[in-house]
């Protein structure tokens, strides 16, 4: 396995994914909506007087970002069992690791798209500062651990019955590891506190998004091949 | 080409494979006729790599490159035009989308419509335009008739023709022995998981086979 | 039949241990001075929460020689041992509130111990959920051999996790650096119970192996 060639077949996969998506559109414009309607229910379930925003609004940030990454992922495998076109990335003489790893760059790029709608509108109805560059890094840092294993995880369940409900099933017990050490950082980012004091979750982070990428490359084939 | 030898594998309780064994040559096109349920499916998807046998082995020269698959699905994704389906399919074999083919197939007037506005035959064209995108050298086809309309079924059987004539090998499995007959030079029978008949055709006709074919399988 | 019965035996053995562990435990040790009574229970939640953890990693481990050899009888054990997984977390998860109520003055705390089993006793559940969602038998060991490998994965980092929040749980005291700082009779109680755990996770294991391949026996036979 050579790696130029290696990235570019899962470049090749993952810009085949974003064109479908491009051209539906209906996913981006469903989450996108899922989004706002999530927020509204955050504000409206709550009591405004008894918690303020900025102690509230990691949690909002984060179980947002989770459900709209999961039924993002949802759908990552879908298309390709449409027209049966994964028996044909399967027959391609490219390695396994490149379709995993399409699927991952297209997810990525999918979730990171949520969360550059979602960040604005979180600023907007919570009034609360979130654009800055610390936590820019630790939301790209969390979101890349829990699509890496989302996206391992949806190549199987999209085979089961079930497959929406299972999904989340599986992977939230991944998530909430990476997500609290998020939202912790976030919370102390939104609370003024300068980089150092999160470096600890985001070496954190970093390592288990190290972990779980090198894991889900090398598991990923136990998922197609049969 | 392409060599089986003591094929077996199971799903759970059910024997897929039972011992199969046989190998194609340069020219020769092998029809597998058999039930459904019989194992043949799981054998082009053991020949083409995508199952794993568990006892026996599979080679085909060449390898997965070498591989074109037709089955009953066309693989291509409906959101996106002929061109892009076809260009996707060619980078992962690091070849050129082949202009050449989607004349042959009569393809050049759709290339910028998305597949899911093509009618059903164009699809089918299409989808025989992807296995071949890489010109491929062993041909495994998975009930390539069914549902084909008359234009694409012609020009499926023209593709063989030439295929052969090329010193190429192709696999086909089907249950209609009728269809499949034509373009043998080499007839299999398959019956829970094991090849009850495996001869060359040598002249024998649609009719006579459909006659043998019923009686190896009864 | 003959691994049925193996385990039927062990298991009954482990029982009548387990209650022997208990007479010890109430009769034979002494009271523990600053939380009285309640800390009775840890004989039995220390245990089975050491082999619900060691019941993944045994999965995970199970998982990786199952991805590389294929062998049917690994898949078997790996499923035999999440199941029994999941009850010890069960114990667990029982337990700890039992004991939470006198000494914390609440049934639940999200104390991180306490929520880290839970997501032990979740990913357990989430693993046999797979399992009985994939009918075709190949796919479904591939497809839990690769949870599994990651379930045992996120035991370090749910155990990293654990040292870095403030927790009222009480640290551990048995398996620490330097000596234990256990008096000796409860130290020896303690282990004795340990033992009786792991002969309990063995016997249980054995039997549902045995279950699971007489089912499998059942379905070939049925074709």
């Amino acid at each position: 396995m050579r790696s130029p060639e290696l990235l570019r077949h899962a470049w090749a996969v993952a810009s085949k994914d974003l064109l479908v998506e491009l051209r539906s559109r209906t996913a981006i414009v469903s989450v996108a909506t899922f989004v706002v309607l999530v927020l509204m229910v955050f504000n409206f379930g709550r009591d405004q007087t008894a918690v303020s925003n900025v102690d509230l609004a990691p949690s909002i940030l984060w179980v947002t970002f989770t459900f709209a990454a999961i039924l993002a992922l949802n759908r990552a495998f879908q298309i390709e069992l449409e027209n049966q076109a994964l028996d044909g990335l399967l027959l391609a003489p490219i390695d396994r690791g490149s379709i995993y790893l399409g699927k991952l760059i297209a997810n990525l790029i999918f979730v990171a798209t949520i969360e550059v709608i979602g960040l604005p509108l979180i600023a907007l109805f919570f009034n609360v500062r979130v654009l800055v560059a610390p936590l820019v890094m630790v939301i790209a840092l969390a979101t890349v651990g829990f699509v890496a294993v989302g996206t391992l995880f949806s190549a199987m369940t999209v085979r089961t019955r079930f497959a929406e409900l299972l999904l989340p099933v599986l992977l939230l017990p991944f998530m909430i590891l990476p997500l609290r050490w998020a939202a912790l950082a976030t919370g102390l980012l939104l609370a003024g506190r300068p980089l150092s004091e999160v470096q600890g979750w985001l070496n954190m982070l970093a390592v288990y998004d190290v972990v779980f990428v090198v894991l889900a490359i090398l598991l990923f084939p136990a998922t197609v091949n049969e | 080409m392409l060599r089986a030898e003591g094929l077996s594998h199971r799903f759970g309780a059910i024997r897929a494979l039972d011992d199969v064994s046989f190998s194609v040559q340069p020219g020769q096109t092998l029809a597998v006729f058999g039930p459904n349920g019989a194992g043949k499916t799981t054998l082009l998807r053991v020949l083409a790599g995508l199952i794993q046998p568990q006892r026996g082995r599979a080679d085909v020269v060449g390898g997965r490159r070498a591989i074109g698959w037709i089955g009953h699905q066309p693989q291509l994704y409906a959101q996106l035009t002929v061109r892009e389906n076809l260009g996707f399919w060619a980078s992962l074999y690091d070849v050129a989308p082949p202009a050449e083919l989607i004349a042959r197939l009569g393809l050049e007037a759709h290339v910028d419509r998305p597949v899911r506005a093509l009618s059903r035959g164009l699809v089918q064209r299409v989808a025989i335009a992807r296995a071949l995108v890489h010109d491929p050298t062993v041909l495994l086809l998975d009930e390539p008739f069914t549902g084909l309309d008359r234009v694409a079924a012609e020009a499926l059987s023209r593709l063989l023709g030439r295929h052969a004539a090329a010193g190429r090998a192709s696999v086909l499995v089907t249950h209609n022995v009728e269809e499949g007959t034509g373009l043998a030079t080499d007839v299999a029978f398959m019956r829970a998981g094991r090849f009850v008949h495996f001869a060359p055709r040598a002249g024998r006709g649609a009719a006579q086979v459909a006659e043998e074919y019923r009686n190896a399988i009864a | 039949m003959t691994h049925l019965r193996v385990g039927r035996w062990i298991t009954a053995v482990a029982l009548l241990l387990l209650a022997g562990v208990y007479v010890r435990a109430l009769a034979y040790t002494p009271v523990e001075a600053s939380q009285g009574f309640a800390q009775k229970i840890f004989y039995l939640h220390v245990p089975a929460a050491i082999w619900a953890e060691t019941a993944m990693i045994f999965v995970g481990l199970a998982s990786i020689v199952y991805l590389f050899t294929k062998d049917p009888r690994l898949d078997r054990f790996a499923a035999s041992s999440a199941e029994v997984g999941t009850v010890f977390c069960a114990i667990v998860l029982t337990t700890g509130p039992i004991w939470g109520k006198p000494i914390w003055g609440t049934w639940w705390s999200w104390d991180a111990r306490l929520t880290f089993t839970l997501f032990l006793f979740l990913l357990y559940v989430g693993y046999l959920l797979l399992r009985s969602a994939v009918p075709d038998p190949g796919a479904r060991a591939r497809f839990a051999a690769v949870l599994g490998i990651c379930g045992m994965c996120e035991v370090p980092f749910i155990h990293l996790s654990v040292y870095m929040f403030p927790t009222l749980h009480p640290m551990p005291i048995v398996l620490q650096p330097g000596r234990p700082k256990l008096p000796g009779s409860m130290l020896t109680t303690w282990l004795f119970s340990l033992g009786v755990f792991t002969l309990l996770y063995v016997g249980f294991v054995v039997q549902r192996y045995a279950v699971s391949y007489l089912r499998e026996q059942l379905e070939v036979t049925e074709q």
